[in-house]
């Protein structure tokens, strides 16, 4: 009982920081029609900044100017890439994004190199908030929890609440028409994505000390990234979080059993081979959950794409 | 618009004209290894042509049918894996089947597996298809590593080509006999693909992808066309992977992982996906910078990103779109307009790019190279890495190229525009597409 | 057509570059490993060893049969289909000896192209020299007699560690969790026979494994290793499986030795910093703290001032370009192979690191003192990653693997 109380803490953590990574991605799909395939890149920055400001300064300052400084580059891109892409097409546009997405993991690996970064959580932090069971839960990990829902809450208060929020949620749906009074669009544009890149960015800051600061941390957490967005239905905020929380617990319980296939083919009247290199199963004989674990959400993204193309909590198809 | 335009709906007849590239194009290919004979130039040889088949197979999907995979190496890796089960099988058996037919159980294969996962994933093109290739990738590259039997692990799965009987004397010991394997092989698929892209299905793929409403209210259904186009695609992916099988005795799960399938996108699209033989240059020019420039700079991948985010922005028709938009200002006779402000623009872009080159190349060897050892040399130059004089003439250079290219680029563009308009009204619709220059010095 | 000019003209360029160095005097070791990529580090810092140990060990002494040992670099990017290129460009060149290391899978493809080749083309025929690739089956099913390994084998570490783990009256319980390809699995088949043959008292409460690659957060696994009360964990993971891993596992509260293959170096140890002291502990060849000898001490510190980037963490370099120059020089040529190769079996020197290197003519396996040692920031003299912390030794199982058995039916020429 325990471990499962631990594991539904674990996984909230896993799933929070996800939903600030789709969080900004979504809301760059809703816009522009764009998925950045580069999203997880800014994300990696974020923590690569992070990192190199803490030599000096610490954690604490490079969590906010790290994501800033991501949000400029976010913008900049935006403003000189991918807005001269996208007369050519969506395709060219995805295209630009994951050539962007290999340039940018060869810059950092050329400004830091291959190897693992020392990027520690702040001092302050480094005792066990609480035990349960042998398990402790760190402070740093109370904190990634607190962090990521006060994030949503504000982006949640700005989009529904506020004049700027009216104005890029009527930019969403009717582009022209808000054009039309008077609203500059493309600036709209611009800020969303930077916005959205400066959010991968404080994901990259938290999860840095976290999960390890490495050129292959965008590429590792990318594709999940996508997923994600997919699952929850592209340019649903709510949908993201869903499918956040969705797949930081389906990976945690899957990592965490210890369930067999094995069990399952001795339910269906199999039997053991004596010799497992002679039987064509053996791979599955020996197949336990956790090893597969970190792919459960490939099978759930091409399960619910041809169920159910347009997600969870999407309202138009893609 | 894509193709070369010649007849529309009909087979085209052959003619000389029609059939004088090919004839060329295979006579030079049959040449080759008597110009260049070491082993390793054939290997590097024999990687290109599989290369080239793989690229062109995926442009049917990207270029003609306008759908983007990401996981595209599975098709590959699937037929080889299987050719190489096949060559282990006929060899413990000592059946009576020819390598050069094995190829074509690996394109069966190929197929088989791309009409399993067409079923579902080309009911639309766009992120759905993407995202569903995406994820097949991701699970068949998790259940190479898994599924020890077929895949063999992360060892791969090992054979051996000179199993059972020569083949009409040819034993397949040498790399040069693989090669014209391959040869034969690669232009056949070519052929294939090339008259593929004639038939119907072909011209229809090409509708769907501009316009997919369209074509289903003149009752073609988008999905079945699309679904045609898949299945097409990894028959010729699955024969790239069966003469991988043959060239390399070992198929590992890097041939089916994700890598490999964004290569093959950055090489077809490089190469450019609106002209048949785009990707066929893509996979020439990538395999070349891999293998030159790997030999010459750690930095090499940096430079191929570059070149492609490059690519993508200035020139989305890759190579090939290049090429080809000199071509009415070559059918007019006008190419010689465009030589002198071509070298006013192209040289000193080009030397803008060999400038951050250089600066990049400094900066590397002075933070990786050993203690004691600050000499280092490139463009033939050798310097010290640690003074300020190379890292000052490479920002300078770099800066001045920039400037005078910027500089002349308008009148290059002109030039152009004036090199394709048949009667000289004097630079009239100059400015309105302009070809930019920095991307074009950085990929000739 | 231009498209076929332009491949001619780059083709031939190609080729100029490779062919444009077969003709120097040197005995040349083409060193085939990651050099671009995510890799590289490993890749380079095992090159600078290569060079270092060539230049101060061999041509600062008058190099073999009066010529210098050159290391030839080529960039495999860490794919088995390039380093088949990689290889095939190197034997074009005349090189006879290939070096190389880092994956299983690609030392797996070069050893089978190694011994296609040599069958196919008995003029020019090569040695491999495997200096890092551990898979046991590469001195098992896999051998050959053109290949020779100098690391100890992912059996033979194992068994040094158990003999280790054995000694500790306390243990009781053991985790054992790694990577899921062929390697973390031989580990953890290794880890189970071993312990189970010398304290079958010791209960392992867990055997699993892991997607490579795959796994964004470690979180789950820490768990469970906590929650099921083990006193150690073995894991054969390296890179950044190792070091996310070992920091969530010491994050959720664990507090015995976690025993591994690759946790130290590139950065690794650096980033496990204080929290990995008295903790991580791991098992290779060469430790150097305490250095071995005087001897030991000046070669490592020479490489530090020249290399202050790179570390000795792959010390049998050392023994291999020794015991090739010596083989080299009992046959008295650098072009035969065969006498080259059958020179080497059963040869034994004295290794810079302590004891001796033997190489085992029924497998070609090389057996030497292997070392346990854990992270810590006292009585280290030979630092790592540029850190308070190195590997203090704190035992040595001498000549260790003598008698392992193998299945290994050498075919001789």
């Amino acid at each position: 009982m325990d471990l499962i109380l631990v594991n539904i803490i674990d996984g909230l953590v896993y799933g929070l920081l996800l939903f600030m990574l789709s969080a900004g991605l979504t809301l760059i799909f809703s816009m522009m029609g764009v998925l950045n395939f580069a999203h997880a890149s800014f994300y990696m920055l974020g923590a690569y900044f992070a990192y190199q400001i803490s030599q000096t300064m610490g954690f604490w300052p490079g969590l906010l100017i790290a994501p800033l400084v991501v949000g400029v580059m976010g913008a900049l891109v935006e403003r000189y890439g991918l807005r001269r892409v996208h007369q050519y097409g969506h395709v060219p546009e995805l295209i630009f994004t994951f050539g962007l997405a290999l340039l940018i993991e060869e810059l950092v690996q050329f400004f830091w190199g291959t190897n693992q970064m020392a990027y520690e959580t702040p001092e302050i932090l480094q005792f066990a908030a609480f035990s349960i069971g042998a398990n402790s839960v760190s402070a740093y990990k109370v904190f990634m929890i607190f962090a990521s829902i006060s994030i949503f809450l504000a982006l949640l208060y700005v989009l529904t609440r506020t004049r700027v929020g009216m104005v890029i949620q009527a930019a969403l749906s009717y582009p022209k028409t808000v054009e039309a009074l008077g609203h500059n669009v493309p600036l709209v544009f611009m800020g969303v994505f930077g916005v959205g890149t400066a959010l991968a960015g404080v994901a990259g800051v938290i999860a840095g000390p976290q999960l390890g600061t490495f050129p292959g941390m965008a590429i590792l957490l990318g594709s999940i990234v996508f997923v994600t967005i997919v699952i929850g239905g592209l340019g649903s905020l709510w949908g993201a979080l869903l499918a956040s929380l969705l797949i930081g617990w389906l990976t945690t319980f899957a990592a965490a059993s210890s369930f067999e296939f094995a069990d399952i083919l001795l339910a269906l009247g199999m039997e053991r081979p004596a010799d497992m290199d002679d039987s064509i199963l053996r791979d599955l004989w020996t197949l336990t959950l956790p090893q597969i674990g970190p792919i459960l959400p490939y099978m759930l993204m091409v399960l619910i794409l041809v169920v159910r193309p347009h997600g969870l909590m999407g309202k138009r198809g893609v | 618009m894509s193709d070369i335009s010649q007849s529309a709906m009909k087979l085209p007849g052959i003619t000389a004209a029609n059939a004088a590239p090919w004839l060329i194009a295979t006579l030079f290919l049959l040449v080759l290894p008597f110009i260049f004979s070491a082993n390793s130039a054939i290997t590097i040889m024999n990687q290109m042509a599989i290369t080239i088949i793989f690229a062109l197979a995926y442009n049917m999907l990207l270029g003609q049918g306008g759908m983007l995979s990401f996981g595209h190496a599975v098709y590959l890796g699937a037929g080889g894996f299987m050719c190489m089960h096949i060559m282990n099988y006929v060899e413990d058996y000592s059946l009576p089947l020819p390598l050069p037919l094995l190829p074509l159980f690996g394109g069966i294969f190929g197929l088989g597996l791309a009409t399993i996962v067409g079923a579902f994933s080309t009911r639309s093109a766009g992120t759905v298809f993407a995202m569903i290739s995406l994820g097949i990738g991701e699970l068949l590259a998790a259940c190479s590593i898994i599924i020890v039997a077929f895949f063999g692990g992360e060892e791969g799965i090992p054979g051996d080509r000179t199993y059972g009987l020569p083949f009409f004397g040819v034993e397949f010991l040498q790399q040069i006999e693989v090669y014209y394997l391959i040869i034969f092989w690669l232009v056949l698929s070519a052929l294939l693909m090339f008259l593929f892209s004639r038939t119907p299905a072909g011209r229809m793929a090409n509708a769907v992808r501009d316009n997919p409403e369209r074509a289903e209210f003149l009752g073609y259904s988008a999905r079945r066309v699309r679904y045609i186009s898949f299945c097409a695609s990894g028959f010729f992916a699955g024969i790239a992977g069966g003469l991988l099988a043959i060239n390399l005795e070992i198929l590992t799960g890097e041939d089916l992982g994700l890598l490999l399938s964004g290569e093959i996108l950055l090489i077809t699209f490089l190469g450019g996906v609106g002209f048949f033989f785009g990707p066929i240059i893509g996979a020439i020019v990538f395999t070349l910078l891999k293998t030159v420039l790997g030999l010459e700079t750690e930095l090499w991948q940096l430079y191929v990103g570059a070149l492609f985010v490059a690519t993508v922005m200035y020139f989305p028709g890759g190579f090939a779109g290049v090429l080809m938009m000199h071509a009415p200002s070559a059918k007019l006779g006008k190419l010689k307009l465009l030589v002198v402000p071509y070298i006013k623009t192209l040289v000193p872009a080009f030397f803008a790019v060999m400038g951050a080159a250089g600066f990049f190349e400094i900066m590397f060897h002075m933070r990786h190279a050993a203690v004691g050892e600050e000499e280092m040399t490139i463009f033939w130059t050798t310097f010290n890495s640690h003074s300020v004089l190379p890292t000052a003439v490479t920002i300078g250079v770099t800066v001045v190229g920039f400037w005078l290219a910027k500089r002349s680029a308008p009148d290059m563009a002109a030039a152009w525009h004036a090199s394709i308009t048949p009667n000289k009204p004097a630079g009239a619709s100059a400015g309105e597409r302009p070809a930019d220059s920095q991307a074009q010095g950085g990929g000739s | 057509m231009r498209i076929k000019t332009l491949f001619g003209l780059t083709t031939a360029l190609a080729i100029g570059i490779s062919a444009s160095a077969a003709f120097a005097e040197n005995i040349r070791i083409a060193f085939i490993d990651p050099l671009s990529g995510p890799f590289a580090t490993t890749g380079t810092n095992g090159l600078a060893e290569w060079k270092f140990a060539a230049e101060t060990l061999i041509n600062a002494k008058g190099g073999v049969l009066g010529n210098n040992i050159e290391i030839v670099s080529f960039d495999n990017k860490m794919s088995g289909k390039e380093s088949l290129v990689q290889l095939q460009v190197a034997i074009d060149q005349g090189i006879r000896f290939i070096a190389q290391g880092n994956s299983s899978g690609i030392a797996g493809a070069i050893t089978e192209a190694v011994n296609k080749h040599n069958k196919r083309n008995p003029d020019d025929r090569v040695l491999f020299l495997n200096y890092s690739a551990v898979a046991p089956i590469l001195t098992n099913d896999a051998c050959n007699f053109w290949h020779f390994r100098f690391d100890a084998n992912a059996d033979i570490k194992m068994d040094a560690l158990t003999n280790v783990m054995a000694a500790d009256e306390s243990l009781g319980k053991v985790y054992v969790i790694g990577q899921d390809y062929s390697f973390g699995q031989s580990v953890a088949a290794a880890a189970v026979h071993f312990l189970a043959e010398k304290r079958p008292d010791v209960e392992i409460v867990g055997n699993e494994l892991h997607p490579i690659g795959k796994v964004k957060d470690f979180t789950p696994y820490a768990r469970k290793i906590v929650a099921s009360g083990a006193d150690a964990v073995i894991t054969g993971n390296w890179g950044s499986d190792m070091v996310g891993l070992g920091k969530a596992i010491i994050e959720a509260g664990f507090e015995g030795p976690i025993y591994t293959y690759y946790a130290a170096s590139n950065g690794i140890t650096r980033t496990f910093g204080a929290a990995g002291v008295d903790t991580i502990t791991q098992v290779l060849q060469g430790n150097t703290n305490p250095p071995a000898s005087a001897e030991t001490s000046a070669y490592v510190d020479a490489f530090e001032a020249k290399y202050p980037d790179h570390d000795i963490s792959q010390a049998r370099i050392t023994n291999a370009i020794q015991m090739l120059a010596k083989a080299i020089d009992q046959v008295g040529s650098a072009d035969d192979v065969v006498k080259i190769a059958y020179a080497l079996e059963g040869m034994e020197i004295d290794s810079l690191w302590g004891g001796k290197v033997f190489m085992r003519p029924i497998d070609h396996q090389a057996i030497q003192d292997i070392d346990v040692a854990v992270q810590t920031d006292k009585n280290i003299r030979h630092p790592l990653d540029n850190s308070p912390y190195g590997l203090v030794t704190q035992s040595t199982v001498v000549m260790a693997g003598m008698d392992s058995p193998t299945t290994c039916e050498m075919k001789r020429p």
